[in-house]
């Protein structure tokens, strides 16, 4: 089957989702949205390792909500929690996202080009053989990898940004790291979370994540592999436990 | 510009409010009674409230020229009080002891009409400006007032989604006094203490929700006590002590002086703000960002609003889009 265009100019997103769902279920592997504006939910809950969902235009909130599987492309900017408990799959942002991108996600990628808001990240999780993945070609925000339980968020910082402006990087971080591009400050890390100097073994192993993503992105690799990183992660095995008043 | 983008603007963030308020302030609406305060007015019953209030206008001044505001019937919205426009001039000699004589009546008329709820309530006081709100989804209540024959040079709107008091039309966004509006998505945590604050200036809070204490600090910090935009956004959404104690020693000194003079005013909880005022549009959000925020310009242009989507219903051509940072204020200002 061929790709299927819907013209979303206007179209309520109870409407263009129900429209999505009916052509996923009927075989559909390869559906266009054009003039997307704001329509939220676009591709929640939808299943399909080999289904694409292109969207052009700036979708509304919640994009790829508990999707498993199928790929999302956007042209445009994507507003708060793309990827928000996403499964499996997929999420591929040209432009930048809002607050609480890929929040509590669980599985599959999310890739923004440019920036991501506060909260990328928060509450990501892993379990067994599922890891999650966020890589943001830009900076982000405060509170980046918040309550993190697991997973890999990766800032670039290319064109010389750096990567995170803001306080509270991993506060809370309980499993799982956060990559980014050369160090930030100290005083930029959250309660619970350490830093530590990428290993070149360490940085070997998220190489072919950055390939993809420079791939996918069309960004110059160079600057990108020759750079130096640090992760951020929990400062012990169980930080919080003395949070808890009955051990 | 008129109405009727703002309206579909917001009616595209329908999802953000819950149908219980909605409301739209427009600016430069009235320039044959530019020099008059334009007050618009509920009552709750014309043959009974509408008397007494204009006793009261009478005592403090004199109505120029009132009228109904027009309304238009709609199926998903019923019409619980009658909206009413007064053009007002104030006597100053009513005020002498007061430097801003006028504006000190205005308000004080409006906290006395608003607190003793005689069946009137004057939820807008500006000159060449008004608010048009009800308890109803954003296009009921824009057709109502039909907001598209309206024509303003800054227009604020803004869709309710009550979740600790009723919805009411007076709860209802924006919130305004004098030329200030507001408009507010999130909760103020602090309101007790901010109201407490407010309210031993005189203010007094009476629409059983916490967004209209803003528009009171607002006229406090920056009408009454001279601080500037950025100033009283700072008193509201200050940095963190520890971000202070590593600043310069100047901008520690000033910026301990602000939390500790004005500690009451500090705005805890999520929210973003937009205020208005005849000349500025400042928005701007808690110092932790817990909602959102996004800016965009055209041409001499500057849009703030929750989604880039619903800048973009108004004008696609939108450029420098961003996100402020936590308590940072975006500032556009007339200069006319």
């Amino acid at each position: 089957m061929g790709e299927v265009r819907i013209n979303a100019k206007d179209m309520p997103y109870q409407v263009l989702n129900q429209r999505v769902r009916a052509l996923v279920a009927s075989g559909e592997k390869d559906i266009i949205l054009d003039n997307v504006l704001g329509q939220r939910f676009i591709g929640d809950g939808i299943r399909g390792d080999d289904v694409t969902i292109t969207v052009n235009g700036v979708p509304g909130g919640d994009l790829a909500m508990f999707m498993s599987g199928p790929t999302v492309i956007v042209h445009g900017n994507a507003d708060h929690a793309p990827g928000n408990t996403m499964d499996n799959g997929k999420v591929v942002i040209h432009g930048s996202a809002g607050d609480a991108v890929a929040h509590s996600m669980r599985g599959g990628r999310v890739y923004v080009r440019d920036n991501i808001g506060y909260r990328g990240g928060i509450n990501m999780k892993e379990y067994q053989t599922k890891r999650p993945i966020l890589v943001v070609g830009g900076s982000a925000r405060a509170f980046l990898g918040e309550y993190m339980a697991g997973g890999l968020v990766i800032v670039l910082g290319t064109d010389g940004v750096a990567p995170v402006s803001g306080r509270g990087v991993g506060s809370g971080i309980h499993g799982g790291e956060i990559i980014v591009r050369g160090r930030i400050d100290n005083t930029c890390l959250g309660g619970g979370a350490e830093q530590k100097k990428l290993t070149e073994d360490e940085k070997k192993a998220i190489r072919p994540i950055l390939e993809d993503f420079v791939r996918t992105f069309t960004i110059d690799p160079d600057p990108v592999f020759s750079a130096e990183y640090s992760k951020i992660v929990p400062a012990s095995k169980r930080p919080f436990a003395s949070k808890y008043t009955w051990e | 510009m008129d109405g009727s983008k703002i309206r579909e603007a917001l009616a595209s963030m329908d999802e953000r409010g819950s149908g219980e308020g909605s409301g739209y302030v427009a600016y430069g609406i009235y320039p044959d009674y530019k020099e008059y305060y334009a007050l618009h007015v509920f009552f709750d019953n014309i043959r009974e409230h509408k008397v007494p209030l204009e006793d009261l206008l009478e005592k403090w001044g004199m109505i120029i020229h009132d009228e109904q505001i027009k309304t238009y019937e709609q199926p998903g919205l019923r019409k619980v009080h009658t909206p009413w426009r007064y053009f007002f001039r104030p006597n100053p000699s009513m005020m002498p002891k007061s430097t801003s004589p006028e504006e000190d009546i205005i308000t004080s008329l409006v906290m006395k009409v608003n607190s003793e709820r005689n069946g009137a309530l004057i939820f807008s006081s500006g000159k060449n400006l008004g608010v048009f709100k009800a308890a109803g989804w954003p296009e009921d209540v824009a057709n109502f007032y039909r907001i598209q024959d309206y024509k303003g040079y800054l227009w604020l709107a803004h869709n309710r989604y009550p979740t600790n008091t009723a919805g009411w039309w007076g709860g209802a966004h924006p919130f305004n006094l004098l030329n200030w509006s507001v408009v507010h998505n999130g909760e103020i945590t602090s309101y007790g203490t901010n109201r407490r604050y407010i309210e031993s200036f005189g203010y007094k809070c009476t629409m059983h929700t916490d967004t209209e204490v803003v528009a009171y600090l607002i006229d406090l910090l920056v009408r009454k006590h001279g601080l500037s935009e950025e100033m009283a956004v700072r008193a509201f959404a200050p940095p963190f002590w520890d971000e202070i104690d590593r600043m310069q020693k100047k901008d520690q000194e000033l910026n301990r002086a602000l939390r500790l003079a004005y500690g009451p005013a500090l705005m805890n909880g999520p929210f973003a703000i937009c205020v208005a005022k005849e000349n500025l549009l400042c928005g701007f959000t808690d110092r932790i960002k817990l909602r959102p925020l996004v800016a965009a310009e055209s041409g001499d242009r500057l849009f703030i609003s929750s989604e880039e989507a619903a800048i973009r219903r108004i004008d696609d051509d939108v450029t420098n889009i961003r996100m402020p940072g936590a308590g940072e204020p975006v500032i556009g200002r007339l200069y006319a």
